[in-house]
């Protein structure tokens, strides 16, 4: 018998005692996940797909506090600790040189007697006297912000907080899909596996109820059988003949026309709805009547949701006519679905900045924007975007008070009716509310800029929709046949919020680099542009170090770093594809192997019985 | 909760940590359900850890029901009336799951260890390599070693649901098979083996979430 030295000993001992350990610190760090045990009494009752999607909203709850974390440490908290005197700090406050004085004038409209609707009005749109608060990008006209021993910047602090949010929202984005990419390369290589993935890891042993267990068989036969009929399908596709090839290709791009066709109205609809509504916003209050001020000032939002209520249907009708195979009609109509809905605030976006930079069809010359309309321009795309994150909210919530409730109600007791029988119950639709919450971080990304306490108000936001959503599918939903399987979806929600992501930042480049910023209001009364802060900060850096930053962002060094990226991603291809070649060699020599073995064994039961009829 | 005498020791927990993927907590609330399906006299630490319980006692369990389930097809020809109308359970495999972890000469009762085993190859924490090994066993209906077209073709029914309507016809269920065995069987004999499966799952994306029972 070996014995263990006194060292082998205690280390053998302190590994375990350090497991031991780890694993302790796990189970109490499991104990502080939000919404753990909500989440996982959805994935026994409702499955693995539908779980992926709340733990997809509970993402963004977390990325929307942080978000909302980084805002604070490094724009609000100097000056709440200074407007509330808590620290022994002041104001800088330079006055604008150079600007004329026609744009530096802003004037707050304050009523004396607040009407109650107005006050309503004020709350749902973010006018009034929610306009000079912290909320929105108005109140934060001040220069630095001194402290005993040093001035902070507190205009470059704004703009590194815009630039800290987006680059960790892509990061954390990047890191979780980085696992459902790899598997989603995996399976998307000729199918491979895909059979054998649904039939040994088909069946959810997560599942506890018995009518989700029934479900479970049927949109497993469901699945099957629709992969066989689309293996079907394809090697029909590969016996066509080239005429029909001719026919259908002519008749994809035409109805792809008719496609982009419609996406143009909806964006022309938008865009006239937006300027109808911005010069219609300047009127008086009291004229209007309290609806139709309300309807004004809602119109685009009003647009875009019922833009985003249609074309769904449209694009479902036209993909039939294209004749691809199922799994790729859904997935280019989910796409088509995903780019109108996210290129929709776009096309708000550049809207409003087109009437900000136009002086009655002329370029603005005077202050380089419109400043009889917009004295601060920045506060109103704030507001606009506070209005339909207010509005997404309100139309969630009625939804599902106004359509869903009832719809069970009518379908549980008045089931005897024809009409309630086929409409039946509602289905938790898991692509259409993905994308709404995707639509929402979006705008959350966009106006995060205009008006910091965008994410608080968005964070709230998702926990209300949490709840809202977990009630009405408990409460409501039946579950769809047609499942969404747990890694796909994983990499279609972070794909999604991805593309989302590079649509927030195109207006808010367009924002920060080109139009003016406003001499009103803001940080920014003593730059020409929001972004010229950098510039400026970089020109008080020792002169090595400016002329290392000068060196990177030339063309000098872009274009030879562009072309070697571009070396380095080729040569990872080549070396994919090697890979895969490589595999494809081995599996055909394993396969030899076995025809060598099975023949070796035949040549030696032959040997042996004729050795035995010898012996006889 | 309970006596004094249903506590599991110190180091019997300790043991039983370091022989499976469980926790503490996970082993604690096994043995409290095992136990309550013992008769009252049995229920002491000793004698939970030497009874048997037979898997219509443990089907029996409200929160097990949900846990573990029957396999219907073979069951439903052989046994059909040992199974009490009670067994209302969600799960095809409940049956071959207790028939692969159970140790007793007839293959029919769970001790609490190998109630212990079964929790352990199903949580969470448990080796990919040690689920696909179980996988296999509890999907090698003929219990023959290997996966052949007729171990498949039952697979794909308990998959699809009970019943004539819920399966697939035969023309489907020959293509399915075919292209099953094209993926995964290498050496092309017609069946697959321990290794050919855990290959295949090494490659499954989805193996890791379904193949679990949360506790």
């Amino acid at each position: 018998m070996r014995y263990l030295s006194e060292w082998d000993q205690w280390k053998r001992y302190s590994s375990k005692s350090w497991e031991r350990f780890i694993e302790k610190a796990r189970e109490m760090t499991t104990h502080l996940e939000l919404w753990r045990k909500d989440i996982r009494s959805i994935e026994g009752k409702f499955g693995t797909g539908i779980q992926s999607y709340f733990s997809f909203l509970r993402f963004l709850v977390l990325l929307n506090l942080v978000i909302f974390l980084i805002i604070f440490m490094l724009v609000l908290l100097p000056v709440l600790l200074t407007r509330y005197k808590i620290t022994n700090s002041s104001f800088v406050l330079i006055p604008s040189k150079g600007a004329d004085i026609q744009c530096t004038v802003y004037p707050i409209s304050s009523s004396g007697l607040i009407y109650f609707y107005s006050y309503i009005i004020d709350l749902l749109s973010g006018t009034g006297f929610l306009e000079d608060t912290c909320l929105f990008y108005g109140h934060y006209t001040i220069d630095g912000v001194k402290f005993q021993n040093f001035i902070y910047d507190l205009p470059l602090a704004y703009v590194l907080s815009t630039v800290a949010y987006l680059a960790l929202s892509l990061l954390w984005i990047v890191k979780r899909s980085v696992e459902g990419f790899k598997s989603n390369l995996i399976r998307s290589e000729e199918h491979f596996q895909s059979y054998c993935n649904k039939i040994f890891a088909g069946w959810d042993f997560c599942i506890t109820s018995r009518s989700v267990a029934d479900l479970k068989h049927s949109s497993l036969r469901y699945e099957l059988r629709a992969d066989l009929e689309e293996e079907r399908i394809r090697q029909k596709i590969a016996e066509r003949t080239s005429e029909e090839t001719i026919r259908i290709y002519s008749l994809r791009l035409f109805l792809n026309c008719i496609v982009l066709a419609v996406l143009a109205a909806c964006f022309y609809a938008i865009y006239r709805a937006t300027i109808f509504s911005q010069e219609h916003m300047k009127k008086e209050i009291d004229k209007m009547v309290f609806g139709e001020n309300l309807l004004i000032l809602y119109l685009p939002s009003i647009v875009i949701t019922l833009a985003n209520f249609i074309t769904p249907i449209i694009f479902a009708k036209i993909i039939h006519y294209e004749d691809y195979s199922p799994g790729f009609e859904i997935r280019l109509t989910i796409l088509r679905c995903v780019f109108m809905r996210l290129a929709t605030i776009c096309v708000l976006v550049f809207t409003l900045d087109s009437k900000i930079t136009s002086c009655d069809n002329y370029p603005c010359e005077l202050c380089g924007y419109n400043q009889k309309l917009y004295p601060c321009w920045e506060t109103q795309v704030g507001q606009e975007m506070y209005k339909l994150m207010i509005f997404d909210l309100i139309i969630i919530l009625a939804v599902t008070l106004f359509v869903d409730f009832p719809r069970k109600i009518l379908v549980t007791y008045c089931s005897s009716w024809k009409l309630f029988q086929c409409w039946g119950q509602q289905e938790f639709a898991i692509p259409d509310n993905v994308l709404g919450i995707v639509y929402g971080q979006t705008i959350c990304w966009i106006g995060a800029f205009f008006s910091p306490l965008l994410p608080a108000v968005a964070t709230l936001k998702f926990i209300i929709i949490f709840y809202v959503k977990e009630i009405s599918l408990l409460y409501t939903c039946r579950p769809s046949p047609r499942q969404f399987r747990a890694s796909n979806s994983n990499f279609f929600f972070l794909l999604v919020l991805l593309i989302g992501l590079c649509l927030a930042i195109i207006p808010l480049t367009i924002s920060i680099a080109r139009i003016p910023s406003s001499k009103a209001c803001g940080p920014f009364t003593n730059f020409n542009t929001t972004w010229e802060v950098v510039p400026k900060m970089v020109s008080t850096f020792p002169s090595s170090l400016q002329s290392l930053v000068h060196g990177i962002t030339s063309e000098a060094f872009a274009v030879p770093f562009f072309m070697i990226l571009c070396l380095v991603m080729f040569y990872f291809i080549a070396l994919a594809g090697a890979h895969k070649r490589v595999v494809v060699q081995l599996r055909e020599q394993l396969s030899l192997e076995s025809r060598d073995k099975r023949y070796l064994i035949q040549k030696l039961t032959e040997a042996q019985r004729d050795m035995r009829n010898r012996l006889d | 909760m309970g006596g004094s005498g249903s506590r599991l020791s110190k180091e019997l927990l300790v043991e039983y940590q370091d022989l499976t993927f469980l926790t503490k907590q996970e082993i604690l609330l096994a043995h409290r359900w095992f136990c309550e399906l013992l008769p009252q006299e049995h229920r002491s630490v000793e004698e939970s850890l030497q009874a048997r319980v037979s898997l219509e006692q443990i089907l029996s369990l409200p929160e097990l029901k949900r846990l573990i389930a029957l396999h219907r097809a073979a069951v439903k020809i052989a046994m059909q009336s040992a199974w009490p109308s009670a067994c209302n359970t969600a799960n095809p495999f409940k049956e071959r799951i207790c028939r692969v972890f159970s140790t007793s000469p007839t293959r029919d009762s769970l001790s609490f260890e190998d109630f212990l085993d079964l929790l352990s190859v199903f949580s969470d924490t448990a080796t990919p390599d040690i689920k696909s090994h179980y996988a296999f066993r509890i999907f090698d209906f003929d219990d023959d070693g290997t996966l052949n077209r007729e171990d498949l073709s039952q697979l794909v029914n308990c998959l699809t649901g009970e019943g004539e309507d819920t399966r697939l016809s035969a023309s489907e269920m020959k293509q399915l098979i075919d292209n099953i065995l094209e993926e995964s069987d290498i050496d092309r004999d017609g069946t697959i083996n321990l290794s050919e499966f855990q290959h295949v799952i090494s490659r499954s994306p989805d193996f890791a979430s379904s193949f679990k029972i949360v506790l």
